[in-house]
C-alpha cells in the first residue's frame, strides 16, 4: 500500500477517541438511555476500526463482512436493551439509573 | 493523495465533535440525533475508506433503524419524566464539559506517541476470495446462521419486552 | 454431526414459531427438551464412537467450518445435560403455557449459540455465536419483567457490551497481521509476526473480554446481580453453562489454540486465577441470599478452572477441562436445588430457613451430594478434578498457587457447611412446617445431577484414562 507506516495510527487515534467518549459517557451519565448511546459510540469505534483494518491491510472483503456481521448484532442488542429500559420505566416510572440499586455487589 | 488524508482526517474530526456533542448535550432527543450524525459521519468515512457496502449497512441501520428505536424509547418513557430527573440530569451534564478537554489531551498525547506498524497487504489472494459478497455467501455460512439466530432472539425478545406484563 | 447440533435447534425454533402451529404449544415445549436429550444421547454415543455422522449429507450445501474434538465433546454433553436441567426446572416453576413456550424457545436459542461455541474455530463465528448467547440470557434474566431481573439483565447487557467491544477490537487487530480469522490462520500468522506491540495488545484485549464473560475476579461484580435476580431456570442456565462456555470454554480454546498457555497469558490466567478462587469463597462466605452464595462459589470455582488452565501442563489442562465439566453439573445441581427451596419457602434468604431438610429429604441429600463435590469430598467428581489441578499446579513448579489451592478448598468446604447448616440440618424452624418436597419435574433433575457427579467420581479411571487425559494432551501440543 501508498500509505505510510503511520496512517494507520493517526485513524487510529480517532478509534480511540470514540471508545473514550462512549466509555466516559456510560460511566458518568444516570439515564438508561444515555447508557446507551454511550455503548453505540463505542460500536461506532471498534466498526471504525474494523473497516480501518480493512483499508489497511487491503482485505476489505473479510471487514467488510465483518462489520455488516456485527452491525446485525448490534442493532438486535439495542433492540432488546431498550425493551429492557422500557420495562424498566414501566414498572418503576423512571430511567435513573439511581433508583436503581436494589441488588448490591 | 495528501488531500484524500486531510480530507479523512477532518471527517474524522467532525465524527469525534459530533459524539462528544451526543454525550454533552443535555436534551435526550439531541443526543440520539447526535448518535445519527455521528453514524452518517461515519459511513462516508467508510465509504471512503474503500467499504461501499459496509457503509449502505452503517446507514441505513445504524444511521437509520437504530435512530428511530433511540427516538422511540425516549417518546416511551419521557411521558413522565419529571422536571426533577432534567435537573439533575442538567447538573450532572455539567461535569460533561470536562468530556472535550480530556479527548483533545488524549488526542494530543496519542499523536506524539505514534506507534508505527509495518502494514502488510494481503496481496496473494485472488480477487474472487477479496469480493465482500462471495465472502459473505460463499465461506462464511456460520456467520449467516448466527445472525438469523440473534434476529429470531431479537424478535422473542421485542415480543416479550415490549408487550404489558398481564398480571402484576 | 456437529452440523446437525447447530441446525437442528435452529429449525425446530423455525417450526415452532409458524403461526399454524400455536395450537400445539404444549408439545412444543415437550419438543424442546427432546431435542435437549437427543444432543446428550448423541454426544455420549459419539464419545464412544457409535453413531455414524448424520449430518454430512449437508456438506455440500453448507460451509460450517466446525471442529470437533474431545474437549468440544465434553462441553457438548454438559450444554445437553445442563440445558435439560433447566426445562425441567422451568416446567415447574413457570405455570403459564404460553410464557413456558417462550421460556422453551430462549433456551433452546442459547443452546444453540451454546453448540456453536463449542464446534466453532473462527474468531469471527466466536463473536457471533457468544452474541447469540449473550441476547437470549438478556431476555432471560429479565424474563419475569421484575425489577431486580430487569437491573441485572441492563448491568449484563452494559457489562456484556463492554466486553464484546474489547473482543471486537483484539478480532480487528489480529486481522492486521492474519489475512484470516481462523484460528489456526491467526496462530500462523502470530508465529511470523514482528508487530510485538500490536499484537500484545490485541491478545490483552481479547484475555480481557473473556475474563468479563466468565466473570473472573476484578470483572466479577456483574455476575452475581445477574444468577441471583434472573428466574430460577433461567439462572440454573446462567450458572451451569452459559457464563462458562462463553467466557470459560472461550478462553481455553482461545489460550490453548491461538496463544500459547505457557507465556504471559498463562501468567496472567495464573493470577487472575487465584484472586478469584480466594475472593470468590471469602465473598460467598458472607451471603444471606442463597443464590448470590452460589454465584460468588461459581467465582471462585472458575478460578479453580483458571489455576489449572495457566498451570500449562497436559494434566493441568486436562484437569481445568474436567473441573469445568463437574463445575457445570453440582453448579446446576445446586441452583436446582435452589429453586426447589424458593419454590417451596418463596424466600432465598438462608436466615429465614433450618431444618428443612426433614420436610425436603431428596432436595436435602442432593444438595449434599452437590456441595461435596464442589468442597472436593472423595470419591465425588470435584474431588478428582481438584486433584488434578492441585497435582499439577505442584509438578509445575507452582508450589504456592498449589497449596492456596488446596486453602481454597477448605474456605469452599466452611461455606458450604454454613449454608447446609443454616438450610438443611438442624431443627425445623418455626412457621415452616407447612412446607413440602419439591416437584416432581425439579427432583428428576436433581437426582439426575446428582447421580452423574457420583458416577463420575466412581468410575473416576476410566473417564480420566479414556476421555479427559487425551483432551488435555491434545490442547497442550
Amino acid at each position: 500500500m501508498a500509505d505510510s507506516v503511520y496512517v494507520f495510527w493517526l485513524f487510529g487515534i480517532f478509534v480511540a477517541l470514540l471508545a473514550i467518549v462512549g466509555f466516559y459517557c456510560i460511566l458518568i451519565t444516570s439515564n438508561l438511555i444515555r447508557t446507551l448511546i454511550g455503548m453505540e459510540i463505542v460500536t461506532k469505534a471498534v466498526t471504525f476500526l474494523i473497516i480501518l483494518v480493512g483499508r489497511s491491510t487491503g482485505n476489505t472483503g473479510l471487514a467488510q463482512s465483518f462489520a455488516i456481521t456485527l452491525i446485525v448484532v448490534e442493532v438486535v442488542v439495542i433492540v432488546v436493551a431498550s425493551g429492557v429500559v422500557i420495562s424498566v420505566f414501566r414498572r418503576n416510572g423512571s430511567i435513573d439509573v439511581n433508583l436503581f440499586r436494589n441488588l448490591k455487589g | 493523495m495528501i488531500d484524500d488524508l486531510v480530507v479523512n482526517a477532518a471527517l474524522c474530526m467532525l465524527m469525534t465533535a459530533a459524539a462528544i456533542w451526543t454525550v454533552v448535550t443535555v436534551r435526550l432527543l439531541r443526543a440520539a440525533i447526535g448518535l445519527a450524525l455521528t453514524s452518517a459521519l461515519l459511513t462516508i468515512v467508510m465509504y471512503r475508506f474503500g467499504s461501499p457496502l459496509a457503509a449502505a449497512f452503517e446507514l441505513s441501520v445504524c444511521a437509520g433503524l437504530i435512530s428511530v428505536i433511540f427516538v422511540s424509547a425516549i417518546t416511551l418513557t419521557s411521558r413522565l419524566s419529571s422536571d426533577r430527573l432534567n435537573q439533575r440530569e442538567s447538573e450532572v451534564l455539567r461535569r460533561f464539559w470536562f468530556l472535550p478537554l480530556l479527548v483533545i489531551i488524549a488526542g494530543v498525547i496519542l499523536y506524539k506517541t505514534s506507534i508505527p506498524i509495518e502494514i502488510i497487504a494481503f496481496e496473494g489472494k485472488t480477487a474472487a476470495q477479496d469480493d465482500v459478497r462471495s465472502i459473505i455467501w460463499n465461506t462464511r455460512h456460520l456467520d449467516l446462521i448466527g445472525q438469523i439466530a440473534i434476529l429470531l432472539a431479537g424478535a422473542i425478545g421485542v415480543v416479550l419486552l415490549f408487550k404489558e406484563r398481564k398480571h402484576g | 454431526m456437529p452440523t446437525l447440533l447447530i441446525i437442528l435447534p435452529l429449525a425446530l425454533l423455525l417450526i415452532l414459531n409458524l403461526p399454524l402451529l400455536r395450537a400445539a404449544r404444549r408439545v412444543s415445549f415437550w419438543l424442546c427438551a427432546v431435542l435437549a436429550l437427543a444432543q446428550v444421547v448423541a454426544t455420549a454415543t459419539h464419545m464412544g464412537g457409535l453413531i455414524p455422522d448424520l449430518g454430512a449429507a449437508f456438506d455440500p450445501y453448507i460451509v460450517l467450518q466446525l471442529r470437533m474434538t474431545g474437549l468440544s465433546e465434553v462441553v457438548l454433553l454438559a450444554i445437553g445435560i445442563v440445558v435439560l436441567a433447566s426445562l425441567f426446572t422451568a416446567r415447574a416453576m413457570i405455570a403459564d403455557h404460553d410464557e413456558r413456550f417462550k421460556f422453551g424457545n430462549l433456551v433452546i436459542l442459547a443452546m444453540m449459540g451454546l453448540n456453536g461455541t463449542a464446534l466453532l474455530a473462527d474468531l469471527i463465528s466466536l463473536y457471533v455465536f457468544i452474541e447469540i448467547t449473550a441476547v437470549s440470557s438478556f431476555i432471560l434474566i429479565a424474563f419475569d419483567r421484575d425489577s431486580d431481573g430487569l437491573e441485572g439483565s441492563f448491568k449484563y447487557i452494559i457489562l456484556s457490551a463492554v466486553a464484546t467491544a474489547a473482543l471486537l477490537a483484539s478480532i480487528a487487530l489480529f486481522m492486521m497481521v492474519s489475512p484470516d480469522t481462523s484460528f489456526a490462520a491467526v496462530r500462523a500468522a502470530l508465529a511470523v509476526s514482528q508487530h510485538s506491540f500490536y499484537v500484545n495488545l490485541a491478545a490483552g484485549l481479547l484475555l480481557c473480554g473473556l475474563f468479563v464473560k466468565g466473570g473472573l475476579v476484578p470483572f466479577h461484580w456483574w455476575l452475581p446481580d445477574a444468577y441471583s435476580s434472573a428466574p430460577a431456570p433461567a439462572s440454573v442456565l446462567l450458572a451451569g453453562i452459559i457464563t462458562k462456555v462463553s467466557g470459560i470454554y472461550a478462553l481455553i480454546v482461545v489460550s490453548t489454540s491461538i496463544l500459547t498457555v505457557g507465556g504471559a497469558a498463562g501468567e496472567v490466567i495464573m493470577v487472575l486465577g487465584i484472586v478469584s478462587a480466594i475472593a470468590g469463597a471469602l465473598l460467598a462466605l458472607g451471603q444471606r441470599d442463597m443464590k448470590r452464595m452460589l454465584a460468588y462459589s461459581s467465582v471462585s470455582q472458575v478460578g479453580y478452572i483458571m489455576l489449572g488452565l495457566g498451570s500449562g501442563t497436559a494434566l493441568g489442562v486436562a484437569g481445568a477441562v474436567f473441573h469445568f465439566f463437574n463445575h457445570a453439573i453440582f453448579k446446576s445441581l445446586l441452583f436446582v436445588n435452589a429453586a426447589a427451596v424458593e419454590g417451596s419457602l418463596g424466600t432465598r434468604d438462608m436466615d429465614r430457613m433450618g431444618g428443612i431438610a426433614s420436610k425436603m429429604p431428596v432436595t436435602g441429600v442432593t444438595s449434599i451430594i452437590g456441595f461435596f463435590s464442589a468442597a472436593g469430598i472423595p470419591p465425588l467428581a470435584g474431588f478428582w478434578s481438584k486433584v488434578m489441578i492441585i497435582i499439577a499446579l505442584w509438578q509445575a513448579g507452582h508450589q504456592t498457587a498449589s497449596v492456596v489451592a488446596v486453602l481454597v478448598g477448605v474456605l469452599t468446604l466452611a461455606y458450604f457447611l454454613s449454608m447446609q447448616r443454616r438450610v438443611f440440618f438442624g431443627r425445623l424452624r418455626e412457621g415452616l412446617g407447612e412446607i413440602r418436597e419439591a416437584r416432581m419435574s425439579i427432583l428428576v433433575p436433581a437426582v439426575s445431577l446428582a447421580l452423574i457427579t457420583v458416577a463420575a467420581g466412581l468410575f473416576f479411571k476410566p473417564v480420566f484414562s479414556k476421555i479427559i487425559m487425551p483432551v488435555g494432551e491434545m490442547l497442550v501440543k
